[in-house]
């Protein structure tokens, strides 16, 4: 079974809280030298059959109409290798 | 792309400038150069096309609501009137009060979730800028019909937005209202209002005066957000048609917003601020030429100094920049330190960027070099004024002469009790829990009422128990069918809601949402609702505050309902005394207030039933609504009545319904004499409210509404566990409950 995965960000001009208050919380903690964090989703897919054009072409229908709010939101497709089949279920 | 220096422009004249990929009209863009003499710069031009454009100028509505101000009752409560970020009323005991309801539609339309949020948040400032800490929050909404796959988009994120922001602030919305119909298909009507308490000699004006004094801006920091047409203006090639590079869309953050909040609010108790305005709609372009066109002098800005999100930003598009939850204050030079101490013990980021000048220009710098140079009333005031031309549309006749009168009526008991368990059920009818429940209506400990009672109602003082109560009404369908009438009769609702609760009616503030103003017929329609509504604030003697127009609500060639939103604000002395909706106690009376005629035009049962909309609305008499009003305040005060619940849509059947259904308790009824069942139950007719008496108080509440001749009948008891109606019908309230408990849930969740 093969899987691929989405990331999803918010667009780098609209304003992300959630980064800026972890940007803020690094100094307190003794981290310096981060200038900005910006903070998105990560989807991990478990397809079954093959990963192909068909596939991956659901797979992007699928993240742009429920997986990312394309309005605020972009997102990636990648496909990783084939996780061994002991791990799948 | 070279700095577009003010130098510059007066060296190039004949340079080609995007006015009109801007939305500026050529005769506009002619005018601002013989403002400047000159060409305006790319920042200038930015400026001047965001602050002219319909949402910012009121180009269109200006002529129209000017009467606001000329047919002004004459009222002592009010203590600032329009033109400020909202009005304020004195509500006794050196309080002061001030409320505003304002639209968010078209980004909620894009993005509910944002849209509706930082419609809430914009609100919240410009309660804020005034001096006022918020307490309470309000949303009328309106989307299209309950079944349509997009409703299901737009109003759970539209919800979850209100909440979210308002919870996280932790403000209570205390009401609102929720109205489907299929004219907001596409154009939903996202109202947001706010009310803010403060003492008298708090109240705050945007003003920058006084020359020398610094010009702090405060809050978030300024990004790319909601930048629209100005991307054209940043990018090489001005492609009209192509995709708008920045999303018209902000994203708002509530925590820094509450931060906001309290650190303006200390700012405010140590007497820090001259003049101060929040940052909405056209951000800085708005907050600098705004603060400077109030003052006495001019304002110099150094737009270097500015805190960006993102570096690569332009001038343009900082002056534009929407970004949410940021303010503008005019500081006197020795206090400027100790309010930049306040800022940073809230977090909250502030920086000098200016300061107020000798002379009468609004100058702004970037890197050294002058890129704007105008005089900021030309920006701010003095935009154009159009008087578009209005016209009666021709279906209006057709519209009116399609009686709903004539409309087949329930031919026996069973099909009348079959309808109005249909109406009880339908979207517009039924109980709105499921959305109004993921609102926090308690948080802050004051609240005395929210919905679904006919008013919020929230305690300013805890001591001497004084209250305020705030109640959102509109009928867009009123208003197609008599645009005139239909204003009043959103007045007059609310003005009713506001008395059933105990509290006294002192002024209002409206949310006017219409079509395309280009649309002869649509303006129409807004000089009639304007013309409708302040007479009706000159006969009822409540003032015009302020408020908002949101005009383009169309979809190509169809216009929404007209929908004049307005909202009234009344003062109880004691909260203790209000008056809830719910028939709690068997064996008190049922009482029915007013006159009630044969009016179905525009009615719930002929949407219900007939799918219909046609005929005249409800008479409007607003001697009776204040008589009413005036007689429901005094039952409450003087405790001959335990509920009252105003009536409108739905008629009596509805309202009984909602009062049994709230209480747990039955009623029955008796149709009066002189009326058939189904005109008693259904019909609209304004000025009217049923209440529930004591039997100790029986005598002294009808001849108290004897002696000041407001009709009085009494339709029934507080009794069983049912809603019946002697002779018709038998309504369990198990029944009822499920039909107007489970429809919006069953839509929506």
């Amino acid at each position: 079974m093969a899987r691929v995965v989405v990331d999803v960000m918010l667009k780098p001009e609209i304003l992300d809280p959630q980064g800026q208050a972890v940007q803020r919380a690094l100094p307190r903690l003794g981290y310096q030298g981060i200038a900005d964090v910006r903070q998105g989703k990560r989807f991990e897919l478990e397809v079954e059959g093959p990963v192909d054009e068909a596939a991956l072409a659901r797979i992007h229908e699928l993240a742009e109409t429920f997986l990312a709010n394309t309005v605020i939101e972009d997102f990636v497709v990648k496909v990783e290798e084939s996780v061994a089949a002991g791990e799948s279920k | 792309m070279t700095l577009d220096t003010v130098k510059h422009a007066a060296e190039t004249p004949a340079v080609d400038q995007p006015w009109k990929e801007l939305g500026l009209k050529q005769d506009e863009y002619a005018r601002i150069r013989e403002i400047l003499g000159r060409r305006p710069t790319g920042a200038e031009l930015a400026m001047y096309s965001v602050m002219w454009s319909e949402h910012c100028s009121y180009k269109s509505s200006k002529v129209h609501l000017k009467q606001f101000g000329e047919k002004a009752p004459e009222n002592d409560a009010l203590l600032v009137g329009i033109g400020e970020n909202a009005g304020v009323v004195d509500v006794g005991q050196g309080y002061a009060v001030t409320f505003k309801v304002e639209s968010h539609n078209h980004p909620s339309y894009i993005e509910p979730y944002q849209g509706a949020a930082t419609g809430v948040g914009g609100i919240v400032r410009d309660i804020l800028a005034m001096g006022a800490r918020p307490v309470a929050v309000m949303d009328p909404l309106r989307f299209g019909a309950a079944d349509h796959p997009d409703t299901k988009r737009v109003l759970p994120g539209v919800v979850a937005g209100i909440g979210g922001y308002g919870n996280c602030l932790g403000l209570p919305n205390i009401g609102g209202e929720v109205v489907f119909d299929p004219c907001y298909q596409g154009n939903p009507l996202v109202n947001a209002l706010c009310v803010g308490v403060m003492k008298h000699e708090d109240i705050h004006l945007a003003k920058a005066s006084g020359t020398g004094n610094k010009v702090i801006l405060y809050g978030a920091r300024t990004g790319g957000d909601g930048i629209g047409g100005v991307s054209v203006l940043a990018s090489e090639t001005f492609d009209s048609t192509g995709p708008s590079r920045r999303p018209a869309v902000q994203v708002g953050d509530p925590f820094q917003e509450k931060l906001l909040i309290e650190c303006t609010l200390e700012i405010f108790r140590e007497d820090l601020v001259d003049g101060i305005q929040d940052l909405g709609g056209a951000g800085l372009s708005c907050a600098t030429s705004e603060l400077a066109s109030a003052g006495s002098g001019g304002m110099r800005v150094e737009l270097d100094t500015v805190p960006l999100r993102d570096a690569t930003l332009s001038p343009e598009e900082i002056l534009m920049s929407e970004s949410q939850e940021r303010m503008c204050a005019v500081v006197e030079p020795g206090k400027v330190d100790r309010f930049l101490e306040i800022c940073e013990k809230w977090d909250v980021i502030a920086t000098v960027i200016g300061e107020v000048t000798e002379g009468e220009r609004l100058e702004i710098f970037w890197h050294g070099e002058q890129i704007v140079d105008v005089p900021p009333r030309t920006v701010a005031h003095e935009g154009p004024v159009y008087e578009r031309p209005y016209a009666r549309p021709e279906w209006q006749d057709a519209l009116q002469a399609d009686d709903a009168g004539a409309l087949a009526r329930p031919a026996n008991a069973d099909e009348l009790r079959e309808q109005i368990l249909k109406l009880v059920a339908s979207p517009n009818q039924a109980s709105k829990a499921w959305i109004t429940d993921q609102y926090d209506r308690f948080v802050q400990g004051n609240t005395v009422l929210a919905q679904p009672e006919d008013s919020g109602m929230v305690r300013v003082d805890e001591d001497s128990n004084l209250g305020v109560a705030v109640s959102t009404d509109g009928n867009g369908r009123y208003a197609k069918l008599d645009p005139y009438a239909g204003a009043q009769l959103a007045l007059a609702e609310s003005y009713r809601n506001v008395a059933a609760s105990g509290a006294k009616p002192l002024a209002i503030s409206n949310c006017l949402n219409f079509g395309s103003p280009e649309d002869p017929a649509v303006m129409w329609q807004f000089a009639e609702a304007t013309r409708g509504l302040a007479d009706g604030c000159l006969e009822l003697g409540t003032p015009v505050t302020g408020g908002n127009v949101s005009l383009y609500n169309q979809t190509g060639e169809t216009a929404i309902h007209p929908t004049p939103v307005v909202a009234v604000l009344g003062v109880i002395d004691d909260v203790n005394r209000r008056t809830p909706i719910a028939f709690a106690e068997e064996g008190q009376l049922i009482y029915l207030l007013g006159d009630t005629h044969e009016e179905f035009g525009g009615s719930a049962w002929s949407q219900v039933v007939h799918d219909h909309l046609g005929g005249l609305p409800p008479r409007v008499d607003l001697e009776r609504e204040k008589l009413l009003a005036d007689i429901l305040i005094s039952a409450s005060r003087d405790g001959m009545i335990d509920a009252a619940h105003d009536l409108s849509d739905g008629g009596v059947v509805q309202a009984v319904v909602e009062s049994c259904l709230r209480g747990g308790k039955g009623a029955r009824l008796v149709v009066p004499d002189g009326l058939d069942a189904f005109t008693f139950l259904l019909s609209e007719s304004a000025g009217r409210a049923i209440v529930a008496v004591p039997r100790s108080e029986e005598l002294r509440f009808t001849d108290m509404c004897g002696a000041r001749g407001l009709p009085v009948t009494r339709i029934g008891v507080i009794d069983g566990d049912s809603v019946e109606v002697q002779g018709e019908f038998d309504l369990p309230l198990s029944e009822l409950r499920t039909a107007h408990e489970e429809t919006v849930p069953g839509l929506l969740a």
